[in-house]
């Protein structure tokens, strides 16, 4: 890939929580090494406890990793990036005490966009996720699938070039979550973002991705990439063609083996506890 | 019905009940001093009490002792308050030194620490200096607790939610960790402020030069008990004040 393609660039990245010998001593990831390119959305999938979650805070500068590196547009993340980077949390990341708009608002007020320009950009974010009629209401008021689009909104006003999504609709049903997975398609075949998503629904990979990374049992590492070949915006009938079917049956066979593992491992063992 | 009526109908009910009772008990104090024959030494006529609570207000008597122990009162939660905030608040700073000091403020709240009055009594005096001594090592580890509790559990999600958006310390400060802990840490004032008032005006009861628990005990000692039952109803009546206040005090400062 070329070098000015690329928007992340991980390479030879391993992590584990404590030291060796210790009790809660996890190797949480094993030499990964992968590049994403500008305006991609790239799947992380695998058995808990693989490290996917452990990469994505690692490429958001959240935690350093144990060894290997990763470069964010040619520059090496070493703490949060937030000019260049923006969360989606799984849940609970809004602060119950502010309405909707200003979740929003204080987002940018910690990037550091001025006053003036903030009112507009809450107003768009929150429009585009569908929520203008809900932007003064508190997090408590809403649904959780309403609570991950307002945590959305505040992802996208942060104009970031990146996005990093840590199983943002993996606390909703299966409903909400494919509606979500519609709106978030649209979204994105009108925003140049590059995307990496941490998921546990096979479904919502194939659905979102441009390419799948398939995990193995930790300590994880990057064991297939699966491309999937259509264009954004995907419409629901996507869902019920030929390719998806095979691409998320591809998926299920590569991630099978390694859930099996995982249980073996964890029935035979329970003294490693989970990485967080 | 629709449910909000129901509640209030319920609400109105037992505000009637709890009413109907304080009358009972009225009417009944009142007959045991007028048909029953109870000595005035043990239970004056309420209406005889009335009438001096009437003349402890319009005279002013009552300044004196209120103003000694409305001092101890603000002096003690005013040194409780302000050092239980600042240690609580260092002590929630990191995880190692909230196991440290938790269990052992909890443990130390539990102990009567009245206890420790005659020591006061012996270090600081009978006057005012005892008292806010005993109202601070009260009031101090409510608040304490509490303050280690709010900013000690603040959701971790948030917090990283803030950094990963480049939150500087003293945003996240004021923009996270405050509002979060804010309503616990209301609490643990508003129970410091009543454990401070409580020990102050019991401690002044035991061993006093003045203070409107001093002047009850005094009354009592001279057998005047219509204007002791008066005093004991205006305290009654200064903590309902005080205490309303300062719930509605901690519920302006949740709803903000």
């Amino acid at each position: 890939m070329m070098p000015d393609k690329v928007a992340i660039r991980i390479s030879c990245v391993s992590h584990q929580f404590g030291e060796e010998g210790e009790a809660r001593h996890v190797r949480a990831l094993r030499d990964t090494s992968l590049d994403v390119a500008r305006g991609e959305l790239i799947c992380l999938i695998g058995p808990s406890g693989c490290g996917k979650s452990t990469l994505l805070n690692i490429l958001g500068g959240l935690i350093a990793p144990t060894a290997g590196s990763v470069e964010v547009f040619g520059k090496r993340v070493t703490g949060p990036m937030p000019r260049d980077i923006a969360f989606v949390f799984q849940e609970n990341a809004l602060f119950p005490w502010n309405t909707v708009f200003e979740n929003v608002n204080l987002g940018m007020l910690f990037q550091g966009v001025p006053r003036a320009e903030r009112e507009g950009r809450a107003k768009r974010a929150i429009e585009a996720v569908g929520l203008k009629d809900f932007a003064q209401h508190y997090p408590a008021q809403l649904s959780g699938g309403m609570r991950q689009r307002a945590a959305l909104a505040r992802a996208l006003s942060l104009e970031t070039g990146i996005l990093l999504m840590d199983e943002p609709f993996g606390a909703l049903d299966e409903q909400t979550r494919m509606i979500l997975g519609e709106d978030l398609s649209v979204l994105l075949s009108r925003a140049e973002k590059t995307i990496v998503f941490v998921t546990h629904s096979l479904g919502e990979a194939t659905f979102l991705a441009d390419r799948v990374a398939v995990f193995s049992a930790r300590p994880g590492t990057i064991k297939k990439i699966i491309k999937v070949d259509e264009p954004h915006p995907r419409r629901s009938d996507f869902v019920t063609s030929a390719q998806f079917t095979s691409i998320r049956n591809e998926l299920y066979a590569l991630l099978h083996d390694e859930i099996r593992k995982t249980m073996a491992e964890s029935s035979v063992s329970t003294a490693g506890g989970h990485a967080p | 019905m629709t449910p909000t009526g129901d509640r209030r109908e319920a609400r109105f009910a037992s505000r009637a009940v709890q009413v109907t009772f304080l009358i009972a008990l009225l009417v009944l104090w009142y007959l045991a001093t007028t048909r029953w024959r109870v000595s005035p030494l043990l239970l004056p006529n309420p209406v005889v009490v009335l009438r001096d609570f009437w003349s402890i207000l319009t005279t002013g008597e009552f300044i004196g002792d209120l103003r000694v122990t409305l001092t101890e009162l603000v002096s003690a939660f005013g040194i409780a308050a302000s050092s239980g905030l600042l240690v609580g608040y260092l002590i929630s700073r990191s995880q190692y030194r909230i196991q440290v000091f938790e269990p052992l403020f909890a443990g130390i709240y539990s102990v009567p620490i009245i206890l420790f009055l005659p020591l006061y009594v012996l270090l600081f005096g009978l006057g005012p200096a005892s008292k806010i001594a005993l109202g601070v090592t009260i009031s101090f580890f409510p608040i304490a607790l509490n303050t280690i509790a709010g900013f000690g559990y603040v959701e971790r999600t948030l917090v990283t939610a803030a950094r990963s958006m480049g939150a500087s310390d003293l945003q996240l400060f004021r923009y996270v960790l405050l509002p979060a802990a804010l309503p616990i840490i209301l609490t643990g004032m508003r129970m410091g402020f009543t454990v401070a008032l409580l020990s102050i005006i019991g401690s002044e009861t035991i061993a006093s030069l003045a203070g409107l628990g001093h002047r009850i005990v005094y009354l009592a000692e001279g057998m005047e008990m219509a204007p002791m039952f008066a005093y004991i109803v205006f305290v009654v009546a200064i903590a309902a004040i005080l205490n309303t206040l300062v719930s509605a005090l901690e519920a302006r400062g949740r709803r903000r």
